[in-house]
C-alpha cells in the first residue's frame, strides 16, 4: 500500500540500495575462507618454494607446480609401511577425484636422499600413482624445504647390514594452484575429507 | 583351604598341557598379505592370529625361503613423526587376537633373492617365543593396495 506512495526516485534510490547489499553480500562472500575440513593454514605457512631433482632427473623449483594443487608428503623408498600406506591412500584419493585429479599432484619428496635417487624415486612414485612425482636432492635442499614447512627428520642408527630406518614428520601438506600452503592433515585423517578439502581447492582458484 | 591346592594342581595341570601343545598349534592365522616395492625394496607383511589356547601366544618374527631377513616391527606416530621400530614379540592373548596391519605391528621383509609379484604366494614360517612355528601363505599385493582387500 505504502510503495504505491513511494515517488518514483525513492523507488529507485531503494533499488540502488537494494543492489548496493548486493554486492556487499557478494563481496563477503568471495572473500569469505574456503570451507575447508582439515586443518585450514592459509596465510599460516609459507607459499611452496624448493629447489630438488625430479624423479627423471631434472633441476626443479615451486614454481614449476603452479597451476596444479598439490599434495605434498615426506618419507623414503625404504620405509616398508606407513610411508607406502599413505602414498597408497592418496592414491585412492586421487582416483576417487575423478577427472578433477589430472589438476593435482602428489609430491613425495624423500628423506633419504643417500638411497633415494631419481631413478629409484620414478620407480616407486609410480607404483603408487601416475599423478605422483618424486623429488630428492642435496641432503641441505631438502632440509631446506622440511624447515619451511616446520618438520623434521632424522636418520636413526643403522644395523649391521648397513641398513636403516628415517624417522619423519608424517604430515601430508595441500597446496593451492598458486602455491600457497591452504591445508595441513594428518595420514589418519579421514579420506572424505581429503577428497573433500581437495575437490574444494580443484574447483576454485587459478585454473592451469 | 582347599581352593590354593587345587588351584595350584590347575596350575601345574596347565603348565604340563602347555609343554605339550605348541603355541603354534594354537594359533590361526588369516588376512596374510604383503605389500610389494618396486626392486629389492623392504616390504611389509601383515597378518591376523588368533589363538583359540589357554595360554598366551607370542610371535616373535619369521622365516622365508625368499627373503633374507624377516622383522617384527612397529609404526608408531607420536608428535607427528613417523617412527619404526623394532619389536621383541607381539603377544596373541589366550582366546585372542592380535593384528598386524599397516601403520601397526608388521613384519619387515628385505632382502628377496627373487623379485616377488603382486598375485605371487610367499610362504613365511611364523615364529614364536616358545619355539614353534606356523605355514602361513601370504599374498603378494600391488604397492598401493590399502588392506587385503582394496
Amino acid at each position: 500500500m505504502k510503495l504505491r506512495h513511494l515517488s518514483r526516485i525513492s523507488r529507485i534510490t531503494l533499488l540502488l540500495m537494494l543492489l548496493a547489499i548486493g554486492l556487499l553480500l557478494g563481496g563477503c562472500q568471495r572473500s569469505e575462507p574456503l570451507p575447508l575440513r582439515l586443518t585450514n593454514v592459509s596465510g599460516h605457512m609459507p607459499d611452496l618454494d624448493f629447489r630438488l631433482t625430479d624423479d627423471h632427473g631434472k633441476a626443479v623449483t615451486g614454481a614449476d607446480y603452479r597451476g596444479k594443487v598439490l599434495v605434498l608428503y615426506f618419507g623414503y623408498t625404504h620405509c616398508p609401511d606407513v610411508c607406502p600406506l599413505t602414498l597408497a591412500q592418496l592414491h585412492v584419493v586421487m582416483q576417487r577425484l575423478g577427472p578433477l585429479a589430472d589438476g593435482a599432484r602428489i609430491l613425495f619428496v624423500s628423506v633419504d636422499p643417500t638411497r633415494d635417487t631419481p631413478q629409484v624415486m620414478h620407480t616407486y612414485v609410480n607404483a603408487f600413482d601416475p599423478r605422483a612425482i618424486g623429488l630428492t636432492g642435496s641432503a641441505r635442499e631438502i632440509e631446506a624445504l622440511s624447515k619451511r614447512y616446520r618438520t623434521a627428520f632424522t636418520r636413526e642408527p643403522g644395523t649391521a647390514d648397513g641398513n636403516y630406518e628415517v624417522s619423519h614428520g608424517s604430515a601430508i601438506y595441500i597446496f593451492d594452484r598458486d602455491g600457497h600452503a591452504r591445508v595441513l592433515a594428518t595420514p589418519s585423517a579421514a579420506q572424505d575429507d581429503i577428497v573433500h578439502d581437495l575437490h574444494l581447492l580443484l574447483s576454485t582458484g587459478a585454473t592451469p | 583351604m582347599k581352593s590354593p591346592t587345587l588351584s595350584c594342581l590347575l596350575t601345574g595341570l596347565l603348565a604340563a598341557g602347555g609343554a605339550h601343545a605348541s603355541a603354534a598349534d594354537h594359533v590361526h592365522a588369516s588376512h596374510a598379505w604383503i605389500r610389494v616395492l618396486p626392486g629389492d625394496l623392504p616390504a611389509g607383511a601383515y597378518v591376523t592370529l588368533q589363538n583359540d589356547g589357554d595360554q598366551p601366544a607370542a610371535l616373535n618374527g619369521a622365516r622365508s625361503t625368499i627373503y633374507a631377513e624377516a622383522m617384527l616391527h612397529q609404526s608408531s606416530n607420536e608428535g607427528g613423526t613417523s617412527r619404526m621400530s623394532a619389536v621383541e614379540s607381539l603377544t596373541v592373548p589366550a582366546h585372542g587376537t592380535a593384528m598386524l596391519a599397516p601403520a601397526g605391528y608388521h613384519l619387515m621383509l628385505m632382502k628377496p633373492n627373487k623379485p616377488v609379484k603382486p598375485g605371487d604366494t610367499v610362504r613365511l614360517q611364523l615364529s614364536f617365543t616358545d619355539g614353534s612355528t606356523l605355514a602361513t601363505d601370504f599374498l603378494a599385493r600391488p604397492a598401493n593396495a590399502v588392506d587385503d582387500s582394496h
